[in-house]
């Protein structure tokens, strides 16, 4: 049901909005592979709650889905996407399809967004699809827009990390270029950001399923140079 | 149920390459507008159709219900709904009359022809209670046990959209009153897919006649 909101509210909100840019969220899809990454540091105002947060959350077996923006949110509606997958697959007997599973987060997201209880948060989804062999990757903002993309991020990080990518991104990229290009984005983010991230959780999805991918430490990590 | 095993006969018949159904037009008056909108035949998608037999007035209801759940699928997840889920939601629907509000059931039998890209080509047939199933062959409404028992006997795994129409044609032949078979007293549609998409059709008199006379020539 919706109700009237005040315009303090409203405007509270708009505020509210720019929290969501502080959390560092990259993805890109090369050849058979889809790569998310994102900080895993849990901040408040000027502390650090948790440095081992992980914001990357397995959808099922062939999805995944970084998520940036207020931690409960994040919690509750990943967890609402993640559910609602589950059922589908158990009343339908398949899994939706990247596009499918994308579209209906979009959707829950934009019915939510003109009522009393919107979500902020950010996504970057990425699957991928037997029946067609192939990976696809897409942009939700937590205003319900949404784009299927070769390589994205939210927030802040993409003002230090797209101009990279646009220079050094290739479609069918192999996996382990892929990594390295991202370890070449994290680290002009831990260069280059004023919010400090010293860890980054990434995980990959891909014809063999969801994993996580071991980075190099900061230190050891090599970008390619230009 | 009693409405339906009197109201005009409906055959369903899954080929290789699509989906045929046939129905026995009840109404045929000269007064009657042709080319207004079909009591029998639906389209409810792309990608689904349907032939209702039963009580009219529960019929549109039904259909326009699927064609909304249709396309509020389509606006949800950006793709054209399975047919099962499709099918299984309406029966939902028609269950609930059964069971709650004291209201009485919807009194209309339906017969589904869709595609989908997991599934192919699949038909499915549905009756008041909510209860539905997959079918290759089948038939509803009136005579629907003498349909039913020349289907299992003609049907044929491997039949072919031509196959499969021809066969309908007999079939339906078979159950209707009269003993001659007019275009102007059949409607035929047919699911089937051009350049990978489904298409639905519904066939033009002189198409059915073309399947009368295909079907008389092979008798003789």
């Amino acid at each position: 049901c919706r109700q009237e909101r005040s315009r303090e509210e409203l405007c509270v909100e708009g505020a509210a909005a720019h929290r969501n840019t502080m959390d560092c969220l990259i993805a890109l899809r090369g050849d058979g592979y889809v790569l998310v990454a994102a900080d895993t540091s849990f901040a408040r105002s000027i502390l650090v709650m948790k440095q081992d947060e992980d914001k990357i959350l397995e959808l099922d077996d062939t999805k995944i889905m970084g998520m940036s923006g207020e931690q409960g949110d994040r919690e509750q509606f990943g967890d609402y996407v993640k559910r609602n997958l589950a059922l589908t697959y158990y009343r339908t007997g398949e899994a939706l399809s990247t596009k499918a599973a994308a579209s209906w987060t979009r959707n829950s997201l934009a019915k939510a967004l003109r009522s009393r209880g919107s979500y902020q948060v950010n996504m970057l989804l990425g699957g991928y699809d037997a029946d067609v062999d192939k990976v696809s990757l897409y942009f939700i903002d937590y205003l319900a827009a949404m784009h299927e993309v070769p390589y994205a991020a939210h927030g802040y990080a993409g003002f230090l990390v797209l101009g990279l990518m646009d220079r050094l991104y290739k479609p069918d990229m192999s996996l382990d270029e892929g990594i390295a290009l991202m370890q070449a984005a994290i680290k002009q983010l831990q260069l280059r950001f004023l919010v400090n991230c010293p860890t980054f959780m990434v995980k990959v999805v891909d014809r063999a399923g969801v994993r996580e991918v071991q980075l190099g430490t900061a230190a050891a990590a090599d970008a390619p140079q230009q | 149920m009693e409405a339906i095993s009197h109201a005009g006969a409906c055959v369903g018949i899954l080929a290789t390459d699509g989906v045929v159904l046939a129905a026995e037009k009840r109404v045929t008056s000269k007064l009657l507008e042709p080319e207004m909108r079909s009591d029998k035949m639906f389209q409810v998608d792309d990608h689904i159709a349907c032939a209702v037999a039963g009580i009219t007035a529960d019929a549109n209801i039904l259909v326009n219900w699927i064609r909304r759940a249709a396309q509020q699928y389509t606006y949800n997840y950006q793709e054209p709904e399975p047919v099962e889920l499709l099918v299984r939601d309406l029966c939902d629907l028609k269950q609930g009359y059964t069971q709650y509000g004291g209201l009485r059931p919807f009194g209309v039998s339906f017969l589904y022809a869709g595609w989908d890209r997991r599934h192919n080509f699949q038909l499915y047939h549905s009756d008041p209670s909510g209860n539905y199933a997959g079918w290759k062959a089948t038939a509803i409404g009136n005579n629907n046990q003498a349909a039913q028992s020349l289907l299992k006997q003609e049907y044929k795994e491997e039949m072919d959209m031509e196959a499969a129409c021809k066969l309908a044609l007999q079939v339906i032949g078979k159950t209707m009153d009269s003993t001659n078979v007019q275009p102007e007293k059949l409607e035929f549609c047919t699911l089937t897919l051009e350049d990978g998409k489904p298409v639905y059709k519904e066939l033009s008199n002189e198409e059915v006649e073309a399947i009368i006379n295909s079907v008389e020539l092979k008798k003789e």
